[in-house]
């Protein structure tokens, strides 16, 4: 069962579109998340370096580290945060840090912060599944999306309510 | 298994945080291994979600690194004083 997903995760890899360095350049743009970019580099180091992280957390407005993907996550943590950026209705890059551990720990050394899953808000660290729940649950998670240009889908269900005529209007 | 439990935890931030309330569930059926937590300190005043989640981060640096789960919420006596008001109703 894992030498499948593990199998299943490559393929979607091969087809991620380019992040990073080390990801070929011809990828195409399709998918929005990564099972396994920023490879570990050629030198072997032990951590993702600071240039290669600070390029990844700005290659989408919102940028996830996580454990597993969007499509199956691996962590209730990481999950929660999945399913909250899914009902916003939020596009986002989404890196998988249990498929390459240079990317896990310099993820972690990078924000200097020891859990996963990590939120980047326009290459802002955000922080981790408690505090997207917390802004989640204040509202304040539509006002920093709205700050980068993207309109939560709970707010147009929510302007939607206030209008109901507008449907009816445009036909 | 980590050699904490939620009375240590509990302890801790109380002393370090100078905390008022401090709330630790264990969740991990005994094996210390996850831990939810809530702390309620004059020392987050004036600081943003993620400062104060950073203090408590820098507070149980030590014990994170065995713990592997941990969920916090950090609030203000105000904050939790609105918290607990919202929750009655």
């Amino acid at each position: 069962m894992n030498r499948i997903c593990q199998t299943l995760l490559r393929q979607s890899y091969a087809r991620a579109p380019l992040t990073s360095n080390h990801v070929a350049a011809t990828a195409t743009r399709c998918t929005r998340w990564y099972s396994a970019d920023a490879s570990p580099p050629a030198s072997a180091a032990d951590v993702v370096d600071k240039s290669t992280l600070e390029k990844l957390v700005r290659t989408n407005k919102v940028v996830i580290f996580m454990k597993g993907n969007p499509q199956a996550p691996r962590c209730g943590f990481s999950n929660a945060v999945v399913q909250i950026m899914r009902m916003h209705g939020v596009q986002y890059d989404a890196h998988d840090v249990l498929q390459n551990e240079a990317l896990r720990q310099g993820v972690k050394e990078f924000t200097d912060w020891p859990t996963i899953p990590q939120v980047f808000i326009d290459g802002e660290f955000v922080g981790g599944c408690d505090i997207l729940m917390q802004l989640h649950q204040s509202g304040d998670l539509i006002e920093e999306l709205k700050k980068v240009g993207i309109i939560s889908e709970l707010l147009k269900a929510e302007e939607a309510k206030q209008e109901p005529n507008t449907e009816e209007k445009k036909k | 298994m980590s050699k904490y439990n939620s009375k240590y935890l509990e302890d801790k931030l109380k002393q370090e945080l100078e905390a008022k309330y401090v709330n630790v569930v264990d969740e991990s059926d005994g094996c210390g291994g996850k831990f939810s937590v809530i702390i309620v300190s004059e020392a987050f005043k004036g600081k943003t979600l993620l400062q104060k989640h950073r203090l408590v981060n820098t507070t149980l640096a030590e014990e994170l690194k065995e713990i592997h789960a941990f969920s916090q919420k950090s609030y203000t006596p105000e904050e939790w004083e609105k918290v607990q008001q919202q929750q009655q109703q």
